[in-house]
C-alpha cells in the first residue's frame, strides 16, 4: 500500500493565502475600505484598521454607521466566497484556476449596538444556511472586547453559479 | 422643500448617542444664523455638515436638498467603489453609507427632531445593480418621530429606471436636550 506523504505546511499555507489574496484583490471597494483578513485554517476574521476617513461623526468621534455596515457586508461576502472555493483549494487546484465569483447581496439588516470607536474593528460572519441559490448569514463586529459587539447584522445573499460545483 | 430651522439650543455634547451612523448633531451657531426663514441657509448648513463627515467626503457624497423630514443625497460613480470587477457595479457597502447618511439627514430635518441622532437599525434591500458610471441619488423620508425614536424609509436610484437600485427602512435615536423631555416638542 502506497501512501502520499503529507504536503509541507508551507506549501499548503501559501496556496491558501494566495487563494484568499486573489479573492480580496478582485474587489476595489475592499481595498478602498482597507479591510484585511486574518486566516487560521479555513476560519476568517475581518479586520478594519482605523483610519480618519472612516469617521462619520467628528464630534464624538465615531465610525460612520455606513462604514460599519459595509465592513459587515464585506465580511459576509468574503466568508461565502471563501467557503465556496475552499474545497477546490484543498483539492489541489492552483489558486489562479479557481473560479472567484462572489455572491451578491439581496438584503442586509444592521443593528447598531454601541458607538464604533476610532480604533480597529474586527468581524466574523457565520453562515447559517448556504443553499445552491441563497445563503443566510449572521455577522458580528467588535473592537476591544469580543464579548461586547458594537454591531451585528443578518443578510441574504445570492450565490454565484460556479459555487454549485462544490456539490 | 427646504424649511427654516427651529430655534436651536446652544451646542451641547451628544454623548448619549449610542452610535454615529448618520449622526447629524445640530450646530447652535449655524442654527442661529439660519433663522428668519432663510431656507437657503438650512441647505447650506446641512451641506456643510455632510462635507464635514470624513467618510462622506471619501465617498464623494454631496447633499442635494434637505428639509421637513426629507433629504436628498448624491454619490457619484468612482472606480474605487466597485464591488464586482466583472461588471463594474458599485459595492453595496457604499450604497449603505449613502442610505445611512441620507436617512440621518432626513431625521435631523424633521420639525420634531432632537439635537442629535444615531442609527439604531437599518435594513437595505438591493433590488437591482446600479448602472456603472451613473451617480446614485438617495431620497429619505422621516415619516414618524416619537419622543425617543425616528422612523425612516429611503430609496436609491441611478436615474436609469423607475425601479430603485435599493430601498431601506431604519430606526434612529432622537437625542433630546435634558430639558426637552417634559414637552417632547419644544417648538
Amino acid at each position: 500500500m502506497t501512501r502520499q506523504p503529507p504536503e509541507p505546511v508551507q506549501v499548503i499555507k501559501s496556496r491558501r493565502d494566495a487563494a484568499l489574496a486573489a479573492l480580496l484583490g478582485r474587489v476595489p471597494y475592499i481595498n478602498f475600505m482597507g479591510v484585511q483578513f486574518d486566516r487560521r485554517g479555513d476560519e476568517l476574521t475581518a479586520i478594519l484598521p482605523f483610519k480618519e476617513s472612516l469617521i462619520g461623526n467628528p464630534a464624538l468621534p465615531a465610525l460612520h454607521g455606513g462604514a460599519t455596515a459595509a465592513f459587515l457586508e464585506i465580511t459576509a461576502i468574503i466568508e461565502l466566497g471563501w467557503a465556496a472555493v475552499w474545497p477546490q483549494i484543498e483539492g489541489g487546484t492552483p489558486p489562479d484556476a479557481v473560479p472567484l465569483n462572489l455572491p451578491k447581496t439581496i438584503d442586509i439588516t444592521v443593528d447598531y449596538l454601541r458607538t464604533g470607536l476610532p480604533r480597529d474593528a474586527y468581524a466574523r460572519a457565520f453562515v447559517t444556511r448556504s443553499g445552491r441559490r441563497y445563503a443566510s448569514v449572521r455577522m458580528e463586529a467588535w473592537q476591544d472586547n469580543r464579548a461586547r459587539p458594537f454591531a451585528q447584522a443578518t443578510g441574504h445573499f445570492l450565490m454565484p453559479d460556479q459555487s454549485r460545483t462544490q456539490g | 422643500m427646504p424649511r427654516k430651522l427651529p430655534p436651536k439650543p446652544p451646542h451641547e455634547p451628544t454623548d448619549d448617542a449610542p452610535h454615529a451612523g448618520g449622526a447629524l448633531p445640530r450646530d447652535g451657531q449655524a442654527g442661529q444664523a439660519g433663522q428668519a426663514g432663510q431656507a437657503g441657509h438650512h441647505v447650506a448648513f446641512a451641506q456643510q455638515f455632510v462635507q464635514a463627515l470624513p467618510h462622506c467626503v471619501a465617498l464623494g457624497i454631496t447633499l442635494e436638498g434637505v428639509g421637513d423630514g426629507k433629504a436628498v443625497l448624491a454619490m457619484p460613480y468612482q472606480e474605487a467603489l466597485i464591488g464586482d470587477p466583472e461588471t463594474g457595479v458599485i459595492h453595496g457597502g457604499a450604497v449603505s453609507v449613502l442610505m445611512d447618511t441620507c436617512s440621518g439627514a432626513a431625521v435631523m430635518s424633521h420639525p420634531r427632531a432632537g439635537i442629535s441622532t444615531a442609527t439604531l437599525d437599518l435594513r437595505i434591500d438591493y433590488m437591482r445593480p446600479a448602472v456603472p458610471g451613473k451617480t446614485i441619488t438617495a431620497q429619505a423620508e422621516c415619516y414618524h418621530v416619537t419622543r425617543t425614536v425616528a422612523f425612516v424609509r429611503a430609496t436609491a436610484n441611478d436615474g436609469t429606471s423607475e425601479t430603485p437600485v435599493a430601498s431601506a427602512t431604519g430606526a434612529f435615536t432622537v437625542g433630546r436636550a435634558p430639558t426637552a423631555h417634559k414637552t417632547g416638542d419644544t417648538a
